[in-house]
């Protein structure tokens, strides 16, 4: 099985126009790939730049060096320097994600957000929505609330919907950025179960997990973000 | 899936005297993208709008169109009826204001079905049926058919407007501000609609809008002017999430939050 994702020499920091420009470093030499079949996980205390890695990958922050390779199409594209067009074909095709906080938008139903990006990837409508139904429904969110807008949910609520969201694809690579913050026991249990089952399809996964309890069951590597803090190279 | 774009804009400038409207600005745009022009009031982007759109004509630089035949035409050497035959039928311009982009004094009905009739149906009944359709797909009542757009509120005169523009199946859509001077309540309706309508009609469009909260709902990639020039530019929510030039750094942090 070729690798999926390769990460080498990857940098990224801030430059704060409206503070004078001061130069915030983020990560520097960030290098490690992820394999199929496993779930890697970021460690790494908070401000480590976990986060931010992980939406360099999905392309939602500009890289400042390095390269992201990701296996796409039976071709390989350099993520850090890919067009608009090509990033949105990549998240279409290639690579999910599972953000913290779900961005609502007026009036969608739940089920409807859950099932877009199957409809995007041209699933029927209907077909997306079956899916949809299933995966909600493992979630144990009430399906009095499936046809409501997520705007108003709870933050349980609304982060089962975005997982349903990440999860309903079957894109190889999938990213997760802490998809069990805000969930209870039972469903951070159902968390586990879809991750083994991603696992099982063959799906690479990336993901930053507080949760240790979470994190001991899915984790197959860690990779410690703490070794590419920006002040290390240096040394 | 075609690997063409469907707009092929290169070193586009206007001058109005020696002030300067939009300044040597290229992008491709391809079927089914929404791309934002963003930037204050005086950055260029009305200017930019309106020249893409054939309503002004740039001092330099060039434009070419995919046309239904996959041909490439350089817009600004066709002929005035060439263009206006291409506004008509291929393309759909809503302006910020209903009122630029409707005709007041006929119905609803009319509104919608004078565009059919310019790409040639003359059938009353097929026209009608049409129109009716494309009021409910923008929700509008269809006993309000034969009222003339006077008697519309704002946000559904603007909800007319893109039943009007929508109608001929254009492929390509420019917008103004589209949800400018509209409650937050109508807004967001209308965002939805629009965001609907354009993916599943596969539409690509440019949206001028000061709004980045509209800009990030309805595009994919984004562009920032000022002073007539691009500063940024790329994906939407990483130019939003991730902002690079200083001007950007200023738009975005000057969002309020709710």
């Amino acid at each position: 099985m070729p690798t999926p994702l390769v990460v080498s020499d990857v940098a990224k920091s801030f430059t704060m126009h409206l503070r004078d420009g001061i130069k915030l470093p983020v990560v520097a030499g960030v290098s490690f790939s992820i394999k199929a079949s496993e779930c890697t996980v970021l460690g790494g205390p908070s401000g480590a730049g976990k986060s931010s890695i992980l939406k360099m990958l999905y392309g939602n922050y500009a890289v400042d060096e390095g390269q992201i390779i990701v296996r796409h199409e039976d071709g390989l594209i350099d993520l850090a320097n890919a067009s608009p067009r090509t990033v949105l074909a990549v998240r279409r095709q290639t690579i999910g994600y599972v953000s913290q906080f779900l961005r609502t938008v007026p009036r969608v139903s739940a089920l409807d957000v859950v099932a877009e990006p199957l409809v995007e990837r041209g699933e029927e409508r209907e077909v997306a929505r079956g899916k949809a139904r299933a995966l909600l429904s493992q979630l144990n969110l009430p399906e009095r609330l499936w046809a409501l807008p997520p705007a108003t949910f709870s933050g349980g609520e609304q982060q089962r919907v975005n997982i349903a969201r990440g999860f309903i694809t079957e894109h190889p690579i999938l990213l997760l950025d802490e998809p069990t913050a805000s969930l209870d026991a039972a469903n951070r249990d159902v968390v586990i179960e879809l991750i083994a089952a991603k696992k099982a399809a063959g799906v690479a996964l990336l993901g930053i997990f507080h949760d240790h309890d979470v994190r001991e069951a899915v984790a197959d590597r860690i990779i410690d973000v703490t070794a590419f803090a920006p002040g290390k190279l240096a040394a | 899936m075609t690997d063409e774009p469907l707009l092929r804009v290169s070193a586009l400038s206007k001058f109005y005297g020696s002030r300067v409207g939009c300044d040597n600005v290229s992008f491709d745009l391809w079927p089914g993208e929404v791309l934002a022009v963003v930037g204050e009031s005086g950055s260029g982007k009305t200017t930019l709008l309106n020249c893409l759109s054939t309503r002004l004509l740039p001092s330099s630089g060039t434009a070419s169109y995919r046309m239904r035949d996959g041909q490439f035409r350089e817009l600004y050497r066709m002929s005035e009826a060439e263009r206006r035959f291409l506004m008509r039928t291929d393309w759909g311009f809503v302006h910020q204001n209903p009122a630029d982009g409707l005709r007041m004094t006929v119905s609803a009905g009319a509104n919608v079905g004078e565009r059919l009739m310019a790409v040639g149906d003359r059938h009353y009944g097929k026209i009608r049926a049409t129109a009716v359709d494309w009021l409910s797909r923008v929700e509008i009542e269809q006993d309000r058919i034969d009222d003339e757009p006077r008697a519309f509120s704002g946000g559904m005169r603007q909800r007319l407007q893109i039943a009007r523009n929508l109608v001929t199946g254009p492929r390509l859509v420019f917008m103004d501000e589209p949800t400018g001077g509209l409650d937050v309540s109508v807004q967001a309706r209308l965002l939805d609609l629009l965001r609907g309508l354009v993916t599943d009609l596969g539409l690509a469009a440019i949206v001028v809008t000061h709004d980045l909260a509209v800009a990030r709902l309805l595009s994919q990639r984004m562009m920032v002017m000022k002073d007539g020039r691009v500063v940024e530019s790329g994906l939407t929510d990483r130019v939003l999430d991730d902002p690079r030039a200083p001007y950007t750094q200023l738009l975005v942090s000057s969002i309020l939050q709710v």
